[in-house]
């Protein structure tokens, strides 16, 4: 990113879709709430496809079963946020934090660690085998599914929002939730750490290399087993916090929630370029805004959009937008 | 041109006068087989790397300088035979594990991460600097002495530099620490006259500096002019070993290996 040949067209495409549809919409108050949502779900998103996206760069490994680690994060929520009601309720913002921010530490300590055994036991036996890890990581989440219905129970459990962070402030004529803002920031924060940690420090500038050629990281020293556990680890971790995340946008939890989401997030990491984190911020950012303005403009097609999106980026730059050199 | 500086040394010793054929291997390898699928590349390799000096490995195309070499580094593993390092059995051990060991190692492609800038591809292997800030200046300009592109595009990406600046970064990046055991797929490849002279100048402070160096090489005039021990592969056998004095003496001899290495 502090490169100075960056290249900026494919984050230009999020302000020229934005652009595109205004006229189309009309309002600018709709267009304006309808961006800010979209720009919500876009970053509730890239949180939970970061960690996938160098999974798959650095080690080969598609996850299928990433999508378990989303409701596991939202169902432990519902038992964190359900335990802190008190703070919950309160119509103080700062109450609410002190009971939403450790309800996401616990998701996501709770996806960290059966991220760590689902690496070992699911994913470790078929290394550089796609076939077999599609069908071993969907079969891993089918299995983590039912033991959520075995914990939490098989019907849909209420998330509500706390008490504050509920309803809308208006700009203009145009209302915005204030969760969607307090997503905004959520996801810019996760979004700075993680470029933060992959440009300035050494274990980043090694999973920038391994993505590109683990081979070479190896003959260089460095055990690249390690540092893919602690990316599936954390990874697994940051689906935990945008399960809570998405349990929140959407105020209900089901125990299939995640396998809903996946389709979103492979189409997210494929639109950037598999193995880039930038791009999947960009690919994020546009599936959440198309998501948006499609459910308002042509509701029909809107499962359509984002199939539509992916194949007209792929016609574009048939390696997502940022692709990943030496892969 | 020359080094910029003193350069530390690897170990406390001196480097030999003239190739001793008696001199301690650190590196050898004993009857190692390898094979990629269902190929059988390698067919029973002996090979000794003595200390201190520089060992060519020649012979032409396939006939299995580069398996060789990445069997060493665990890139490929030995199906029979034992690879022994400084005394230890490295047969088993994977490539981090013998990266550790002090070894060095530019492949045949280089292996320079594209997307990162030349700064950032020299401080990834220098395993013992966290940052930029804790590399050994001193050895820096003392690489930049040898590599001046190095330094010149310090904070480029390095996938824009051309495939001789590329070659000189790999050789550059394999040096930033001190290394026991220094080993290199081609380094003159795709390199100007002018640059080759450097390479062989850095070559040559390294060995006296204590590195064993290992090289597989197609040209001849490079070889001849930084060999002190030589060994001609072909079918993936060992079928000459001995001092590149040796070689450059016998005519006969280097009228039969050079039509096999060249």
């Amino acid at each position: 990113m502090n490169n100075p040949d960056f290249d900026w067209m494919p984050v230009a495409l999020v302000p020229l879709l934005a652009l595109l549809v205004l006229p189309l919409i009309g309002s600018g108050s709709t267009w304006l709430t309808l961006t800010v949502a979209g720009l919500a779900m876009g970053l509730i998103i890239f949180v939970i496809a970061s960690g996938l996206t160098l999974v798959f760069g650095l080690m080969d490994v598609l996850n299928f079963g990433h999508g378990l680690f989303i409701a596991l994060g939202a169902f432990v929520a519902t038992t964190v946020l359900g335990s802190m009601s008190d703070w919950t309720m309160s119509d103080q913002l700062w109450r609410n934090m002190v009971a939403v921010f450790p309800a996401m530490l616990v998701a996501m300590a709770v996806a960290g660690a059966v991220g760590l055994a689902f690496e070992r036991f699911i994913v470790k036996p078929v290394y550089g085998q796609h076939l077999k890890q599609i069908l071993i990581t969907m079969g891993g989440m089918i299995i983590g599914e039912e033991l959520i219905k075995v914990i939490w129970g098989p019907q849909q459990i209420p998330l509500p929002l706390p008490e504050a962070m509920r309803g809308s402030i208006l700009i203009g004529d145009a209302a915005i939730e204030k969760y969607r803002i307090i997503a905004v920031v959520v996801g810019l924060v996760v979004f700075g750490a993680l470029v933060w940690t992959l440009n300035k420090t050494k274990i980043g500038l090694l999973i920038r290399a391994g993505v590109q050629d683990r081979e070479m990281v190896e003959s260089l020293g460095y055990r690249i087993r390690r540092l893919f556990i602690g990316v599936f680890v954390m990874g697994s971790a940051l689906a935990g916090l945008g399960g809570v995340m998405w349990g929140l946008y959407q105020q209900t939890v089901t125990p299939q929630m995640g396998a809903q989401v996946n389709v979103l997030i492979f189409i997210v990491i494929i639109i950037g370029g598999l193995g880039s984190t930038a791009g999947a911020l960009i690919g994020a950012l546009l599936v959440g805004l198309m998501a948006n303005y499609t459910g308002y403009l042509a509701p029909k097609v809107a499962l359509f959009s984002n199939i539509a999106l992916m194949a007209a980026i792929l016609l574009w730059r048939p390696q997502g937008v940022y692709p990943v050199t030496n892969r | 041109m020359s080094a910029a500086g003193p350069l530390p040394t690897v170990a406390q010793r001196s480097p030999p006068d003239a190739v001793n054929p008696m001199s301690q291997a650190l590196l050898t390898l004993s009857g190692v087989h390898t094979h990629i699928g269902p190929y059988h590349i390698l067919h029973g390799v002996d090979l000794s790397v003595p200390k201190a000096q520089v060992t060519l490995l020649l012979g032409r195309n396939g006939a299995g300088k580069t398996t060789t070499l990445r069997t060493i580094m665990g890139l490929w593993r030995a199906s029979a035979g034992t690879l022994t390092f400084a005394g230890r059995d490295i047969t088993a051990l994977s490539t981090p594990e013998i990266a550790e060991r002090n070894i060095a190692y530019v492949p045949e492609n280089m292996g320079i991460f594209a997307d990162l800038t030349v700064r950032e591809n020299m401080l990834l292997a220098a395993r013992s600097a966290a940052s930029e800030k804790q590399m050994d200046t001193q050895r820096l300009d003392w690489i930049f002495g040898l590599f001046p592109a190095v330094q010149k595009f310090w904070n480029y990406p390095a996938g824009k530099l051309s495939g001789g600046q590329k070659q000189m970064l790999a050789v550059a990046r394999s040096i930033v620490e001190p290394r026991e055991l220094l080993i290199v797929d081609e380094p003159s490849k795709g390199l100007a006259p002018s640059i080759i002279n450097n390479m062989s100048n850095a070559f040559a402070e390294l060995k006296a500096t204590g590195v064993t160096i290992l090289l597989v090489e197609q040209n001849f005039n490079f070889a001849q002019k930084i060999g002190d021990t030589v060994a001609v592969m072909d079918n993936g056998v060992v079928v000459h070993s001995g001092s590149m004095q040796e070689l450059n003496q016998d005519a006969a001899l280097q009228k039969s290996l050079l039509g096999l290495a060249l």
